[in-house]
């Protein structure tokens, strides 16, 4: 591209200046602007799934992955010590639910779900977010069993809910038949009921998640071992305060 | 070499000494930088969120620029007069508006190449190959659409607004279609009505939903059948495209 152009040095100074001092002003106010991230604010309802899939235009899969990025961008900053436990958990399951429609395949809803959402410290909430896990793994237990173990362990391990944690373990049991499940899934009864902390646990079902080739996303991967070292230092606190309180 | 061909690499050659490869840099930039950044907050399938997003970004730029290099290019062939030139030479309307068509075609083929070079960071190439063909079949379709209106309306704004609207309906129309035969929705006369129109619009549509997925890319190559419904469908209404456009080109008056 090529164009007949004067050169710079026939505009006028004052167009210089004009232009200088607009983008100065310009720069100040950008600068003066409150982040917006700071911002704590809660959910919206989700649009209905109808009002999605036209939205998309025929690009679910896209989709349905970007409002997971807007929806885990809620009450994850601002003044808040504990991400999402500010979030009202009845619009976020309607969230998670609606996406996972969009994108039945997609295990981001369910990851999220049973990972992050369900780890907060407040039992009524973790209880939603569980009974959402259980219920869309009814609808494809072949593929989502891996979300329903780690509700198994929330249930035992944050809840202490026994019962509730066995009755997730026997659903794995008795609904999920693909061939490629693991042993230590299909008998996770046993396994909750044996006595292991959650560190243990965690890395029991961590193991056999990757030795079974299950996760591969690196940046799966990459948050797993985050929560990994996460439990091992509360852990390691908690040891450490339980023995300087010993008499 | 017939004239149709030269008429065509006229019109690639032109693309490339327009702003056109600049702009498919730009995209592809785009969507390489903004794929990253995604692929950095996501908690768990980066990989297909990175090649989801940039294969919905990349698809929509190839559709737009294809679009609004036609109406451009078209609209100003028109208003110089070259295009009265051309009639005037011993050269029949159908060569001079296929050779034209020809090299819009060839330039989508190009773009999509393009676009599709970069998912093969995060897809199989087997899954990549049929997405690009796709693609190119798709801007094949959008070329002929934007070459039809361009020389209907004359005019570069109403030109890229009808096809857009053209293509935008095409891809949700499925959507719509569904939403129309809703079985909450209660069967009264009006409602039936507006489900038949919807049914009638579907019927002069081709199905752009069911071409081009991003599915192909993160869950696996389709079934042979579905991939050759898709593609004959776009194939089909670009002939239809084509055949309109001659239709209209032969009536023009000098």
């Amino acid at each position: 591209m090529s164009r007949d152009e004067r050169p710079l040095s026939a505009v006028p100074g004052w167009v210089w200046l004009g232009l200088t001092a607009c983008l100065a002003l310009q720069l100040a106010w950008a600068g003066m602007r409150p982040s917006a991230s700071q911002r704590a604010e809660d959910v919206p309802p989700p649009p209905r799934l109808a009002a999605l899939r036209l939205a998309s235009l025929g690009e679910p899969e896209a989709l349905a992955r970007l409002a997971m990025l807007y929806l885990q961008a809620y009450d994850l900053r601002g003044a808040n010590d504990i991400p999402y436990q500010n979030l009202d958990y009845r619009r976020l399951v309607a969230w998670l639910r609606v996406v996972l429609a969009l994108d039945p395949k997609s295990e981001y809803p369910l990851f999220s779900a049973a990972r992050v959402y369900a780890e907060v410290p407040d039992p009524a909430k973790t209880k939603v977010v569980l009974d959402f896990v259980y219920r869309e793994y009814l609808r494809d237990p072949n593929h989502r069993w891996p979300w329903l173990a780690q509700a198994a362990m929330v249930a035992k391990h944050r809840l202490h809910d026994l019962p509730l944690a066995l009755r997730y373990a026997d659903a794995i049991d008795r609904y999920t038949t693909a061939s490629n499940v693991p042993l230590w899934a299909k008998q996770m009864r046993i396994f909750i009921l044996e006595d292991m902390n959650e560190l243990q646990a965690a890395k029991v079902i961590l193991g056999g998640l990757l030795a079974s080739g299950t996760i591969k996303d690196p940046a799966e991967l990459r948050f797993l071992e985050h929560r990994l070292q996460d439990l091992e230092a509360r852990q390691a606190a908690q040891a450490g305060g339980g023995r300087m309180s010993r008499p | 070499m017939p004239a149709a061909a030269i008429l065509a690499r006229f019109v690639l050659l032109e693309a490339r000494r327009s702003g056109l490869p600049w702009l498919v840099a730009a995209s592809l930039a785009a969507a390489l930088g903004l794929a990253a950044f995604v692929s950095q907050v996501a908690l768990t399938e980066s990989i297909a969120l990175q090649a989801a997003f940039s294969a919905a970004l990349l698809r929509a730029c190839a559709v737009f620029l294809v679009a609004l290099h036609v109406a451009a290019s078209t609209v100003r062939e028109v208003d110089d007069k070259g295009l009265e030139l051309m009639l005037t030479l011993p050269l029949s309307r159908g060569a001079q508006y296929a050779g034209r068509l020809a090299g819009y075609v060839a330039l989508g083929t190009v773009i999509s190449a393009c676009f599709a070079l970069p998912l093969l960071l995060w897809s199989p190439p087997a899954a990549v190959l049929l997405w690009a063909a796709s693609l190119a079949l798709e801007t094949a379709l959008v070329a002929a659409a934007a070459l039809f209106f361009s020389m209907a309306l004359v005019q570069p704004v109403p030109a890229f607004a009808a096809t857009a609207g053209l293509y935008l309906l095409a891809r949700a129309i499925g959507t719509v279609q569904s939403i129309a035969a809703s079985p909450l929705a209660e069967p009264t006369l009006p409602h039936r009505l507006a489900q038949w129109s919807i049914d009638a619009l579907a019927l002069l549509l081709p199905r752009l939903d069911a071409a081009t997925r991003t599915e192909w890319l993160i869950y696996g190559a389709p079934t042979a059948g579905a991939y050759a419904t898709a593609l004959a469908g776009l194939a089909l209404y670009s002939l239809l495209l084509i055949a309109a456009g001659l239709f209209d080109f032969h009536r023009r008056n000098l």
